[in-house]
């Protein structure tokens, strides 16, 4: 099952798969986030039209497989003659760019979830107090909404930049050399795990780091908790009703 | 006819019969994966949750692990190194010859085992939900263990899980097509054959997304009516 020979030289091999898979999970996650706060703002707005079709965006990337959506773009854009002579046809023959197209339009469609979750806890007297000390929409956007729902919303998004980082696992499907693919060939050739293994190892150790990332934003960010939890940690003189 | 239609067409003119076929393939995999993996999140539950030393921290490296794997690296581990383990086990009992297992059983223990992951965290959520006086007035009342976790526990995790398990469900549901690659023929595979046939990938994986679609609104429509019907003595604030 495991054959153990040469381990070092296996792990270096695909290592080489990091940075297609680090890079991708990255790129799709921070242009999913940019689309992804539009999107929620559109599924806000009292506009019904475009909050429905913000829903409608949400509702067709949440039920089906990410799978389908990566074929979709890499296979199925094949089938039309006008965009295979295109300008754009350079971009949707390459694995790289469909594989990161996918994973945005998919992420976009979760993050903007969790981005509407952190914006509607905000409390609507304190939008009210900021329109009745004069701010415009742009300024309460910036400086009352935003910050708090940020806040609000990190540990969802923690959530999803793990499933973004398991994600990229899927290009593997269309060709493109990253870590599991580059696993998967050395198990089907040799029907060892030992590539399988070392790849399950090299996603736990990114998701761990960013797990990490995530919760030290978190803290950084949430000073007046912070505050609490040492109170809370440090044996009680008998002063905490005071607090 | 436009030429879409005729291709999704019923019989042996148009690729209608076997897609649907394949989302037969898709619901039956999703169903027996979820089931086996209420099941395992079930136990794994009171594993994490037992006063065993040791026990929890096993059931946190099996949650972690899951969940920190993408999906595709756990079923090529079971595809690659199930067969081998099988052969193991049967070794063992003094069988020496060779065994295959089949993509339908690869495919459903890796998503049963990945399914049963998410479900232990919902599961271990929902206990912990139980308020703990309840249990405290179960024994009390002289309960036995068997009555307090019949009439007292299950009823209440069953309700505080429900909304947890419908994500889990979905998500199997979606999982059901990585299992295209080991070849089994559900959805996504039969699509892929048919697009490679005609040249047409675009109208099948479309036909495809219609047909998750329809499975996950569906189904979404059953838990929220398996919702509405847990709750139905809870009374509304």
């Amino acid at each position: 099952m495991l054959r153990f020979d040469e381990p070092w030289t296996l792990f270096l091999e695909i290592l080489g798969g990091v940075p297609n898979t680090v890079s991708l999970a990255l790129a799709s996650l921070v242009l999913g986030f940019v689309l992804a706060v539009g999107l929620a703002l559109m599924r806000l707005s009292p506009w019904k039209p475009v909050a429905w079709l913000a829903y409608a965006y949400v509702y067709f990337f949440r039920s089906t497989p990410l799978l389908v959506q990566i074929f979709l773009i890499y296979y199925g854009t094949g089938q039309f003659e006008g965009l295979r002579e295109s300008w754009a046809w350079p971009f949707f023959r390459e694995a790289y760019w469909c594989a990161m197209l996918a994973l945005t339009l998919n992420t976009t469609a979760y993050t903007s979830e969790i981005i509407r979750g952190g914006l509607q806890a905000v409390p609507w007297g304190q939008v009210e107090a900021a329109k009745a000390c004069g701010m415009n929409a742009i300024l309460r956007l910036r400086r009352v909404i935003f910050p708090q729902a940020i806040r609000q919303a990190l540990p969802g998004y923690g959530n999803e930049i793990v499933l973004m980082v398991k994600s990229t696992s899927l290009a593997s499907t269309i060709t493109l050399l990253e870590i599991t693919l580059i696993a998967r060939k050395d198990a089907s050739s040799t029907y060892t795990l030992d590539a399988l293994v070392i790849a399950a190892a090299i996603y736990l150790f990114i998701n761990l780091l960013a797990t990490r990332g995530v919760a030290w934003l978190e803290y950084r960010l949430s000073p007046e908790l912070r505050e609490a939890r040492i109170l809370k940690a440090l044996p009680d003189p008998g002063l905490s009703h005071v607090h | 006819m436009p030429e879409w239609l005729s291709l999704l067409a019923w019989g042996d003119t148009g690729w209608g019969d076997e897609m649907v076929r394949g989302a037969l393939v898709t619901l039956q995999v999703a169903v027996v994966a979820f089931a086996l993996g209420v099941v395992i999140g079930a136990g794994g539950a009171a594993v994490k949750l037992s006063r065993v030393p040791g026990l929890p921290l096993l059931g946190d490296v099996y949650t972690t692990l899951i969940r920190g794997i993408p999906d595709l690296i756990t079923i090529y581990i079971i595809f690659f190194g199930g067969g081998q383990l099988a052969m193991s086990v049967a070794r063992l009992f003094g069988h020496t010859g060779y065994i295959e297992i089949d993509a339908l059983t690869t495919g459903v223990s890796a998503l049963s085992v990945i399914s049963g992951a998410y479900s232990t965290e919902v599961i271990r959520g929902a206990v912990m939900a139980v308020p703990k006086g309840q249990i405290e007035a179960a024994k009390a009342c002289g309960m036995s263990r068997w009555t307090l976790f019949r009439r007292i526990l299950v009823p209440q995790v069953a309700r505080y899980a429900l909304p947890g398990l419908g994500n889990v469900w979905q998500l199997t549901l979606k999982d059901t097509s990585l299992i295209s690659v080991v070849g089994l023929t559900e959805i996504m595979r039969q699509a892929f054959v048919a697009s490679g046939s005609t040249k047409q990938p675009f109208t099948f994986f479309v036909s495809a997304a219609v047909l998750y679609l329809a499975l996950t609104s569906l189904s979404n429509k059953v838990f929220n009516g398996a919702e509405i019907w847990a709750n139905r003595g809870v009374r509304r604030a």
